[in-house]
């Protein structure tokens, strides 16, 4: 199971051990509604971190704090060494890509890109010379004339991403960068962003909402719920050992099954599940007393479902197995979602890959199947 | 971010050239004293005399009357216009009707005024009517003022309503008098209440158009107050403002609690 | 019903195009034709164009009216002292109300601010103008106060800065309430963008809120502008005698002087030289949008 894990430090190294960007104990609260609670977090230099969460999880509220234009109530912040807990947004040496661009309508593509370096009094041909390498670097080099009104999607976004660069900053802030773009251009987009950000080097803080962007963009993860930092991974860690119920469920579709800890054994734990009707095997130790309520997390995708029952053995290469009902069918092409109703009332989801193009065998409606996953692919959870 | 103080400021010294004359109209309307310059205490004599001054009275009350009949007429009108011009698409004499329609709105009152007043006396002429300007023709002229104004009000409300809703009017069997009176009308009428009082208040208020069009019979009270105060400060003219003032607040802030209140709900 | 509908629609054309054809349009052509008439003692008080004597029609244009307008310095100067007047209200109105649409835009009591902006505009015009006596004529509560003190009499009424004084406050809310709805609609994050980027707020304010607000600025001013240049209330209550402002000139010609063709040949000359190229502003700013 996972490690029990030091209160905030990051379970994975950054790529240098220098904190970068420090939030120390940051809070923040709306007219008695604590929009960030307690959130503490290093961000190493050169890492793409996303803080993930639903709407009104703080992620935003975190972001814009770092940008300036929010104050925490309690708590500090530091960029590169620096406390900018109350220093006001232009004097801040990071610079933040809006959610809804906030390109400036009245002013072409090249004076939006040359608007924060006209702020620092740069010499007027410094300033053309870094409009054009931004410009160049997200290719749009025969559009520096147009009004933003005169651009697509895509293209307004590449402009505020230019524009957010163009100064050099110690940090890019992104407010949810590719949700305004259609799916296509968002998969596009995303890995053009992670080739960027490769090039610059520059640090990259992202808030989204979509678990999926933030598991290609980010080299680790904020999972953020009511204000508060639920826990901070590698993608892959996250997906496969997350901290308790809440991460498992939003991050990746799961199946939890209930049960009581029965037998705590050194290398597995046997736990007793009404809701699977049987016995399920975990292996590892955890922490854990006999009689204590646990929730195992089985990912879809980790799911066997067939006809026979399987052949393994059950504590040793299966970790649990059921009888049930094929509910529902949903056929998506590379996979299919199967829906499957145990005894209990429980509803199993199980998703196979379509790897024949003609699958009769394939279980179908009303059938009666059995489900079962390996002994390593359950996850015990205690909260 | 505070970035208060000029804001504050600023907006202070524009609220206060608002709100001060009008707050010293009220003060002096309980004066006892005639002299502007004199506080002779307290008083509500003036209220008294306002009451009993038959030509302000009669005056306020022509004006009540012409100005419900052209806010009324102002509000059909512009509300044909309103329809016409964004639901129609192209027909004849539309460009007509919208420079007709707007140009009311940027002719300097003299100018109306004494081209409503020719164009009555040459009527008058060939036709024999109107025999007397009066109460007829400042109605008459106030309309057409009123007219623009509900039309562009009620142009922008048409604007921002979705087709769609008087499509799916249609798409379920209604016809085209039924969708206008079923959907149309209903999302028009807050429009049409807000264009309605501006136009009354903007008759109650016209003293220049009324004092050209208006025959020796009918005066109304901007007419009468304007005789009176171009002689000086009159304490009757105080109680009548105070009086005005008090039934506008009265109406803006009922208005404001039911928005209010249909905010909530 | 259908039927009836049908004629509706041309209904709903016809009439309010025959009203204002009426009451609006013909008007002006009996100004254009008196404009070209001569005064006479009668009733009414202009000359016949027409002259049917004898078989023999007999058209008498007067240009008369005309060339007067032109020869006497009193029109002309009334017409520069009028658009001088309302420009310089109209950017007293804008520095005025630009500070208070901001803050009413940006502040949560926004629906009370602005009722209260709106208020005064729904009571008398006229009364609004004569509270302004009471505050500034030399017995009133300004002079009152400041003799008080031991100072003044300072002489108000009559002079240019009443006449501003009587625009700016009658008119103001006409500024308020446009540039209001353009602050309002103002993204709030292009802001942000801007201090993001390194402006500080008054930097941010010349370089993204000014330019975005331009339109309200605009419709604002001529919702100012307009009214002001024609304005016959204000000069005649406040300002002076020798005050010129060309609708109190056409007043005086109409309801003192009684010279009727004289003041449709100003009424002529307002519309050529004042109504005519603001229609032409305001469509070519409305093309634009």
């Amino acid at each position: 199971m996972t490690a029990p894990a030091a209160q905030r430090a990051p379970t994975s190294a950054p790529k240098s051990d220098r904190a970068f960007i420090r939030i120390e104990d940051v809070v923040k609260t709306f007219d008695g509604f604590r929009a960030v609670d307690q959130v503490s977090l290093d961000v190493a230099e050169g890492e793409i971190f996303c803080l993930l969460g639903g709407s009104g999880s703080g992620k935003s509220t975190l972001l814009r704090m770092l940008a300036g234009f929010e104050t925490p109530d309690a708590g500090r912040i530091e960029i590169d060494g620096q406390d900018m807990t109350s220093v006001p947004p232009w004097d801040r040496p990071v610079n933040m890509m809006f959610q809804s661009y906030a390109l400036f309508p009245h002013m072409s593509v090249a004076k939006n890109i040359a608007y924060g370096l006209k702020q620092d009094g740069m010499s007027r041909a410094d300033i053309e010379a870094q409009v054009k390498r931004m410009l160049d670097l997200v290719k749009l080099s025969a559009l520096g004339h147009r009004k933003p009104n005169q651009l697509s999607g895509g293209q307004r976004q590449r402009v505020a991403l230019a524009r957010a660069l163009a100064k050099k900053p110690k940090a890019l802030l992104l407010d949810e960068p590719l949700s305004a773009l259609d799916k296509k251009l968002r998969e596009e987009t995303q890995f053009e962003l992670m080739d960027i950000q490769d090039s610059l080097g520059t640090t990259f803080i992202v808030v989204t909402h979509d678990q999926e962007e933030a598991m290609t963009l980010g080299s680790r993860i904020g999972v953020m719920d009511q204000g508060k930092l639920v826990q901070v991974d590698k993608p892959r860690d996250l997906y496969e050992f997350p901290r308790n119920r809440f991460i498992a469920d939003f991050v990746g579709s799961v199946n939890i099954f209930e049960g009581v800890v029965a037998e705590d054994l050194p290398d597995r734990v046997t736990i007793a599940s009404d809701a699977l009707g049987g016995a399920i095997h975990v292996h590892h130790g955890m922490s854990c007393q006999e009689g204590q309520t646990v929730w195992v997390a089985v990912r879809p995708e980790k799911m066997v479902l067939r006809r026979e029952a399987p052949t393994g053995v059950l504590g040793e290469t299966v970790g649990g197995m059921a009888q049930g009902v094929v509910e529902d069918i949903a056929y998506i092409g590379g996979l299919t979602h199967y829906r499957v109703v145990l005894p209990s009332g429980q509803r199993v989801r199980a998703t196979l890959a379509n790897r024949e193009r003609h699958d009769d065998a394939a279980p179908t409606w009303e059938e009666t199947v059995w489900i079962s996953w390996a002994g390593d692919a359950g996850v015990a959870l205690t909260s | 971010m505070k970035r208060g103080w000029p804001l504050l400021v600023g907006a202070g010294i524009g609220f206060a050239l608002l709100y001060v004359p009008l707050a010293i109209m009220v003060i002096y309307s309980f004066n006892a004293s005639k002299l502007a310059s004199v506080w002779g205490g307290w008083s509500v004599q003036w209220y008294g005399e306002l009451l009993a001054n038959d030509q302000i009275l009669t005056a306020a009350w022509v004006s009540l009357k012409v100005a419900a009949m052209a806010a009324s007429i102002g509000t059909v009108f512009g509300t044909l216009i309103g329809y016409a011009m964004t639901r129609f698409g192209r027909f004849r004499f539309r460009l007509l009707l919208s420079g007709m329609a707007t140009a009311p709105i940027v002719m300097p009152e003299v100018v109306t005024g004494l081209s409503l007043l020719l164009l009555f006396i040459s009527m008058e002429a060939l036709l024999g009517w109107p025999a007397e300007r009066g109460i007829d023709t400042i109605v008459i002229a106030h309309a057409t003022f009123c007219m623009a104004f509900v039309a562009v009000i009620v142009q922008a409300r048409l604007a921002d309503l979705d087709v769609s809703v008087e499509e799916a009017a249609m798409d379920l069997g209604a016809r085209q008098p039924r969708v206008f009176f079923d959907v149309t009308l209903p999302a028009l009428t807050p429009a049409l209440v807000s264009g309605w009082l501006l136009s009354f208040t903007l008759s109650l208020d016209d003293l220049v158009i009324a004092s050209f069009v208006s025959g020796p019979g009918a005066s109304t009270l901007p007419m009468v107050v304007f005789s009176k105060v171009r002689l000086g400060v009159t304490p009757e003219i105080n109680a009548l403002a105070t009086l005005m003032i008090v039934l506008v607040a009265i109406c803006v802030g009922l208005a404001a609690w039911r928005m209010a209140r249909a905010g909530k709900g | 019903m259908t039927w009836l509908w049908r004629r509706g629609r041309a209904l709903v054309v016809a009439a309010p195009v025959l009203w204002l054809g009426l009451f609006f349009l013909m008007p002006f052509l009996v100004v254009l034709r008196v404009s070209f008439a001569e005064a006479v003692i009668a009733r009414p008080p202009f000359s016949e164009l027409l002259d049917w004597a004898d078989g023999l029609l007999t058209v008498t244009l007067n240009l008369g009216n005309y060339t007067f307008l032109v020869e006497d310095d009193l029109y002309i100067d009334a017409y520069l002292n009028s658009i001088r007047v309302a420009f310089v209200s109209t950017l007293i109105c804008l520095v005025i109300a630009y500070p208070m649409a901001l803050l009413i835009a940006r502040s949560k009591y926004r629906n009370l601010l602005l009722m209260l902006v709106i208020l005064p505009f729904w009571t008398s015009f006229l009364l609004r103008m004569y509270a302004l006596i009471g505050l500034m004529s030399p017995t009133g509560f300004i002079n009152s106060a400041l003799a008080l003190a031991g100072i003044g009499p300072i002489t108000m009424m009559q002079t240019d800065f009443a006449v501003y004084a009587g625009i700016v406050t009658g008119y103001l809310p006409l500024m308020i309430l446009p540039l209001y709805s353009t602050l309002e609609k103002l993204d709030e994050s292009l802001l942000e963008a801007a201090h993001d980027l390194g402006a500080k707020p008054w930097k941010a304010f010349l370089t993204v809120t000014l330019p975005l607000s331009a339109p309200g600025i605009l419709a604002g001013s001529l919702l100012v502008f307009i009214p002001a240049v024609g304005e016959f209330v204000i000069p005649a209550l406040l300002g002076g005698p020798d005050q010129l402002m060309i609708g109190k000139v056409l007043w005086t010609e109409f309801f003192n002087n009684r010279d009727w063709p004289l003041a449709s040949a100003v009424a002529i000359a307002m519309l050529a030289l004042l109504v005519a190229p603001i229609m032409f502003v305001r469509n070519a700013l409305g093309a634009k949008e």
